[in-house]
């Protein structure tokens, strides 16, 4: 008989792979040589030459706040990436870290307005960190019996909870709805962190370090034990893991690191505010994740970046004109193969477009008598291209139902039929962006910010840095 | 002495329906013990008494002779006895190495703080874990070698399933092994391999194994002890030329009277 475990396929593998061609297998090469910490290393370096090209304060501040929703991330992946408990209750967490470093920097704990705790952040921070860390191990506690669905429910009354508890606890601490303010500046050692730029580069610091701590662990049994319990918690038992102990572990973890996020917050901000901890924030926390890819420490930082600037781009009606636009432009340009195809829709849309104008315009002249929203470059470009009539309202908000259907339609068809929907859809939606969509940044920003994350889930359900995941079959 | 398990006149329960009633079941050291009977006959809960994944109504579980009936699954793995499971429960999203390093959570004792800062204990056992894995992975020839450590496990064959189930079984570090069906879902060649591999476990590595099978071929080649069980009780018990010939067991499987049936 043959020998035992002789496996031809293993034995030949060497001669079977395929790193694909180009800049491709340049960049599958560096990527397998080099290590996380001269990554890190690289990031660092970015994040350092990016902070002394940030002059503007607004911008300093819109980094800073990428770096914290980042930071969040970071701790949200814990138990939602790697243990797979998916905790609603997180916000809690952030703003429990926010309010402890206000109560202890500020008149909070005083009487009558005066005195206080006015602690220095060395001993403030860790002081709030490590309590969360047992609020962590409390909640744990409370949702090791349930998973799944059940304590999604149950974390998400926490966030509710503790909304009520700042509310409507103790206003002379707390603050009520009016929260906290006026805090002190972040100091310790005699040194102090004011301006935007240097909590930029506090953020900057806290989230590399973090990032290098986390990737140790989830490398270590501790992580190895978490991804485990995540695919398939009844067997993790079965393997030696005590499984109830690893959950209230990543509870913990993951409350520290969302009270380290609120400590700066709150230095940041020297307020704290009840409404700084919705359920809008938790979401916005969320897509950073699930964008990035659930259960990457690389992707949880990069969906912090895009997620946050591209949702200041988006509120800026001059930006979010070249996002707009971009976008569709990247999408069709890594979307349609060959180069003779796209060449024959980016034609078929520009020609589409003055085509309908020139018609339109013969029949009704007041149907193109409105001015495109867009101003500057886009404004002039698109102006004699895009119909828009002299009210738009009305118009642009049958075409934006009139966009979703045409969108829905091009999903559904393939081939050909699809590249020439394209082409009418592309049209419709510059359409309603200049009549409709830009009037309103607002509104706009937050469908955008859903269209997007919709279409790059599509596109790549496990994120942009995330890997693929099969779920278990139970 | 007490044999390495045993199981006293053990009982279980689902509401009114009784699962298990009064099996008495042991295991020597360096024994190979098999399990048969139809489907529904509660081989695999069997399994899950001894594991702790059930808590019996009545009776006893002893490991060694001592009482392991109620403890947790992770407790009991961690005294030596390990499973696999028979609907295949690896950690699909961890690589094939992964899968077997993390059965070594209970036998390692770095903090988290040591992991992260690298310190000797947590680098030391890293490197025993890293070799016990690969260790182990080296009992299946190369199937499961080389550029497969890396892979994650739902890309690998039933087949391979079915072996990295026991290779993270083994870096447990168990006494007694329970396998639940490893020949299921396998070629001849391959199930002829299994049955090999099941003999070196006992004799290389000086394991006891309890093992359900439906495949006569592999259970008439390895097993020392053979127990028969219908409807949670067991109808036979001993060599396997005995249990196989049992009217018992014949009945079990065929139905009463199997000649007259086969007349009609």
């Amino acid at each position: 008989m043959s020998p035992i475990g002789v496996d031809e396929w293993v034995a030949r593998s060497g001669e079977r792979r395929d790193d694909g061609s180009g800049w491709r297998k340049l960049l599958a090469r560096a990527d397998a040589r080099v290590g996380w910490w001269q990554r890190l290393a690289l990031v660092t370096l970015v994040g350092l030459v990016a902070g002394q090209l940030l002059s503007n304060v607004n911008v300093q501040t819109v980094a800073f706040n990428s770096l914290l929703y980042a930071l969040l991330a970071l701790g949200l992946n814990i138990a939602v990436g790697w243990a797979g408990l998916l905790d609603l209750g997180y916000i809690a967490f952030f703003g429990f870290g926010a309010y402890g470093y206000a109560v202890f920097s500020s008149t909070a704990l005083g009487s009558d307005g005066s005195g206080g705790a006015h602690l220095a952040a060395i001993e403030s921070i860790p002081i709030v960190v490590v309590a969360a860390g047992v609020f962590g191990v409390i909640i744990g506690l409370i949702a090791l019996r349930l998973s799944g669905d059940y304590l999604a429910i149950v974390t998400l009354f926490v966030g509710q909870a503790f909304m009520e508890v700042v509310n409507n606890v103790d206003p002379g601490t707390l603050g009520g709805v009016n929260g906290l303010f006026g805090l002190d500046p972040l100091h310790s050692f005699g040194g102090r962190v004011e301006s935007p730029l240097g909590f930029y580069y506090l953020a900057l610091i806290l989230v590399v370090v973090l990032a290098g701590i986390l990737h140790l662990l989830d490398t270590s049994r501790t992580g190895r034990a978490w991804r485990a319990l995540r695919d398939d918690e009844l067997a993790a038992s079965a393997m030696t893991v005590p499984v109830n102990k690893l959950k209230v572990m990543a509870f913990s973890f993951g409350a520290m690191v969302g009270a380290l996020g609120g400590t700066v917050f709150a230095a940041e901000q020297t307020s704290v505010f009840p409404t700084n901890f919705t359920e809008n924030i938790l979401i916005l926390i969320y897509a950073c994740l699930v964008l990035g890819g659930v259960g990457s420490i690389a992707g949880a930082i990069l969906g912090g970046l895009v997620v946050t600037i591209g949702e200041q781009m988006l509120s800026s009606p001059h930006d979010a004109g070249y996002l707009f636009y971009g976008l569709i432009l990247i999408a069709l340009v890594t979307r349609i193969r060959p180069w003779r195809k796209l060449a024959v829709v980016l034609g078929g849309v520009v020609g589409f477009g003055f085509a309908a104008h020139a018609i339109v315009g013969a029949i009704s002249s007041a149907a193109v008598a409105g001015s495109p929203g867009s101003g500057g470059f886009i404004g002039s470009a698109v102006g004699d291209y895009v119909i828009v009539p002299g009210n738009p309202a009305t118009y642009g908000n049958i075409l934006y139902v009139v966009l979703i259907c045409a969108l829905i339609v091009v999903v559904r068809l393939h081939g050909t039929r699809r590249l020439l929907a394209v082409i009418p859809t592309v049209y419709i939606a510059a359409c309603c962006w200049e009549s409709r969509l830009i009037v309103n940044p607002a509104i706009t920003t937050q469908i955008m910010i859903g269209a997007i994350l919709i279409v790059t889930m599509a596109a790549r359900p496990e994120g942009l840095l995330g890997k693929r995941r099969v779920e278990t079959v139970l | 002495m007490a044999p390495l398990l045993e199981l006293d006149r053990l009982s279980l329960s689902f509401g009114g329906l009784r699962a298990l009633s009064e099996l008495d079941l042991h295991v020597d050291e360096n024994e190979i013990v098999s399990v048969i009977g139809p489907n529904g006959a509660g081989k695999s809960t069997v399994f899950n008494v001894i594991t702790g994944i059930y808590e019996p109504t009545e009776g006893d579980v002893r490991l060694s002779g001592e009482t392991i009936a109620g403890k947790r699954p992770y407790k009991i793995t961690g005294l030596g006895i390990a499973r696999t499971f028979q609907s295949l429960r690896l950690f699909l999203n961890m690589s094939v190495k992964e899968n077997v390093k993390s059965a070594t959570y209970g036998n390692t004792k770095a903090t988290p703080v040591e992991s992260i800062l690298r310190l000797p204990r947590a680098r030391r056992e890293e490197r025993e874990v890293n070799a016990l894995a690969e260790e182990v992975l080296s009992f299946f020839g190369q199937r499961l070698m080389g550029y497969r450590w890396d892979q994650p496990a739902y890309v690998l064959s039933y087949a391979n399933r079915r072996r990295l189930e026991i290779a993270r079984a083994l870096a447990t570090r168990p006494r007694l092994l329970l396998l639940d069906e490893p020949a299921a879902g396998m070629n001849p060649k391959e199930t002829h391999e299994i049955t090999e591999l099941i003999g070196r476990l006992r004799d290389e590595r000086g394991l006891a194994i309890l093992v359900i099978e439906h495949d006569m071929h592999v259970v008439e080649g390895i097993s020392d002890r053979v127990i028969a069980l219908d409807h949670g009780v067991k109808i036979a018990e001993g060599s396997y030329e005995l249990v196989a010939k049992h009217p018992a067991v014949i009945e079990a499987y065929l139905g009463r009277d199997p000649e007259a049936l086969a007349e009609a």
